[in-house]
């Protein structure tokens, strides 16, 4: 019954084609390891959002003047609004952990090299549209925090020579932001950025299915195929990886359910305590910080004593991890056969990122701002010491084929 | 399709006038979606003076009032404070206010039209934010001994002196604005019109 309805339906549908060639005939190096957990994690955070921001949208009002009201609205009165709230924002924060892992583990194993180059580069595209989608939503609430962080990163543009303060007009489609940028804003979070974040996502999967999957080795399982062309190397994704998955999404949902229940505000860095006053276009909150994920890029911004140079280092810092591909010339992907020098690279540049983000969140004294030049040197140091030293790094020798 | 025959060039000068044909009418198609995000005819309309009674303003005291959605400060400052104007001259980035941040009728020492009595736009101009009023002499977070009271920016540190004039090392390229005003008479200022002077 159900296989003549499939015939059917493959007649019309590659349904099973589909099923096939991105599941259970894609064949993935069997050694994935913890850090392969958090791509699947990021598309099931995807959906969290997706389905959460859905009925949110149902109850928020995208209005100046009854923005902030509907949002108490939805914690206060709409039956489990506060749950579906909290569910949507703890979703931002997780979204971001997971991304930020599932870019580590690119970089430890070499994922974004040869030939996978554009892998990486939808993944930085996704990155940005998210980033953006984070920006645009944080204004939503329409607290203090919302208001001054919106109208601190849209004067971002105005630093830009000439079109700067025509730009940043533009896009407040105001004098100051008001409710004509909130109500744009929404636009963006709940149509437009979604949108583009789903096509980024399937191109991300699609160009990753082209050329298979990297491994912890960092060896090239499409080498050593058996008689039918099944790399030796490899299993099918479906079921091993989806049931390893699975046991990821497990561990992943209870974290999610300890910081969604116990502490959704997560001290005031998940939700700001200063977004719980309404916006005031006359008072600036008396520390102004971004939410955790954008903290790192903030300090950069901040190091620099100059409106312009600042904005250009803060841009700087995320195009050059587009470049990373190129910047990057070691033949060897994984770290595990990688010279010292990279390790010591790659830790500095952890640590440099973790210190920017603590540094992003206190308040600017001349001694944290000088703290903040030294880690901003040394996180663009990483990739113009990547540069000189990977061409000529000291690696070991890599195995043919996966052993461990 | 067919290829024997075929004028290659004719095919290709029509497939490439076809796009550009085509580009130039999405690019028309753009321009309203893109106008719609000016501001609006509601929005431009709303910017109008706003009248302040400053006569129960005191000595070393800030009033703030909206205009055009942004704070607006008025300060009263006292002789003290103005005397100490121009022994700040070397510490800051344009101390002349040569830069074109205010009109020209308060392109002077004080920055102001009466010299007791400033009125400046209370946005940083680095991004943004809304700066601190710190009258507080001295200051120990603001460089001590040194500082002769002035605003602080919250958000990245830029420090401005009691005339809003940008002091160096900071992250605020300019100087805040002072918008146009002028006095109605000698309690209330106009703000938001010249008044006739330019």
């Amino acid at each position: 019954m159900f296989k003549s309805l499939m015939t059917w339906v493959d007649d019309r549908f590659p349904a099973t084609k589909m099923w096939n060639e991105h599941l259970a005939e894609y064949y993935a190096p069997k050694n994935f390891n913890f850090w392969y957990f958090f791509g699947s994690l990021a598309l099931l955070v995807l959906v969290i959002q997706i389905v959460s921001g859905i009925f949110l949208t149902m109850h928020y009002n995208p209005d100046g003047a009854m923005a902030f009201a509907s949002v108490e609205y939805i914690m206060r009165d709409v039956p489990y609004g506060w749950l579906i709230r909290y569910i949507h924002s703890t979703g931002a924060t997780a979204f971001f952990v997971v991304v930020y892992l599932h870019m580590f583990r690119g970089l430890m194993y070499g994922s974004f090299k040869k030939p996978r180059e554009l892998v990486w580069l939808f993944g930085m595209f996704i990155y940005l549209a998210l980033m953006a989608e984070a920006f645009m939503g944080y204004l939503l609430p329409w607290g203090q925090m919302s208001y001054w962080g919106a109208q601190v990163i849209i004067s971002l543009f105005g630093a830009l020579p000439i079109i700067g303060d025509p730009l940043t007009l533009w896009i407040r489609g105001d004098y100051v932001v008001s409710g004509a940028t909130l109500n744009r804003f929404f636009a963006l979070h709940v149509v437009a950025l979604p949108l583009v974040i789903l096509g980024l996502v399937v191109a991300h999967i699609i160009a990753l299915h082209e050329v298979g999957s990297n491994n912890p080795e960092g060896v090239e399982i499409k080498k050593h195929k058996d008689e039918n062309g099944i790399p030796l190397d490899g299993i099918p994704f479906h079921p091993y990886y989806s049931v390893k998955d699975i046991v990821g999404v497990v561990v992943f949902l209870i974290f999610f359910s300890l910081v969604l229940f116990f502490a959704p505000e997560g001290g005031g860095y998940l939700l700001e305590h200063a977004n719980f006053v309404p916006s005031d276009p006359l008072k600036t909150p008396e520390h102004i910080a971004p939410v955790w994920y954008f903290t790192p890029f903030y300090a950069i911004l901040r190091a620099v004593p100059d409106k312009l140079m600042g904005v250009m280092a803060m841009g700087g810092a995320i195009v050059v991890l587009f470049l990373l591909p190129w910047i990057d010339q070691c033949k060897v992907k994984s770290i595990r056969y990688r010279g010292t020098s990279f390790k010591i690279l790659l830790a500095a540049f952890v640590v440099s990122f973790v210190v920017l983000g603590w540094l992003g969140m206190k308040p600017a004294t001349p001694t944290l701002t000088l703290m903040a030049q030294i880690f901003s040197a040394i996180y663009f140091g990483f990739f113009v010491a990547l540069y000189f030293t990977s061409k000529n790094e000291a690696t070991k020798p890599v195995p043919e084929r996966i052993t461990k | 399709m067919a290829t024997e025959g075929v004028d290659q060039n004719k095919r290709r000068f029509l497939t490439n006038t076809t796009v550009a044909v085509g580009a130039v009418g999405a690019g028309f198609v753009a321009v309203p979606f893109l106008a719609s995000w000016a501001p609006s005819e509601r929005a431009k309309t709303a910017g109008a003076p706003v009248e302040v009674d400053i006569s129960k303003l005191e000595e070393g005291r800030l009033l703030t009032v909206e205009w055009r959605g942004k704070p607006v400060w008025i300060v009263k400052r006292s002789e003290q404070s103005l005397a100490d104007l121009p022994t700040l001259d070397g510490e800051l980035r344009d101390p002349a206010s040569e830069n074109d941040q205010q009109p020209v009728y308060a392109q002077n020492a004080t920055r102001s039209i009466k010299p007791n009595v400033v009125v400046m736009v209370g946005i940083c101009t680095h991004l943004g934010c809304s700066p601190t009023y710190r009258p507080d002499l001295a200051a120990a977070d603001l460089g001590g001994a040194g500082w002769k009271g002035g605003f602080f920016c919250p958000c990245h540190g830029s420090k401005f002196d009691l005339a809003g004039r940008v002091y160096q090392g900071v992250p605020a390229p300019l100087n805040l604005e002072i918008p146009p005003h002028f006095y109605k008479s000698d309690r209330t200022i106009l703000i938001g019109e010249d008044g006739g002077q330019v």
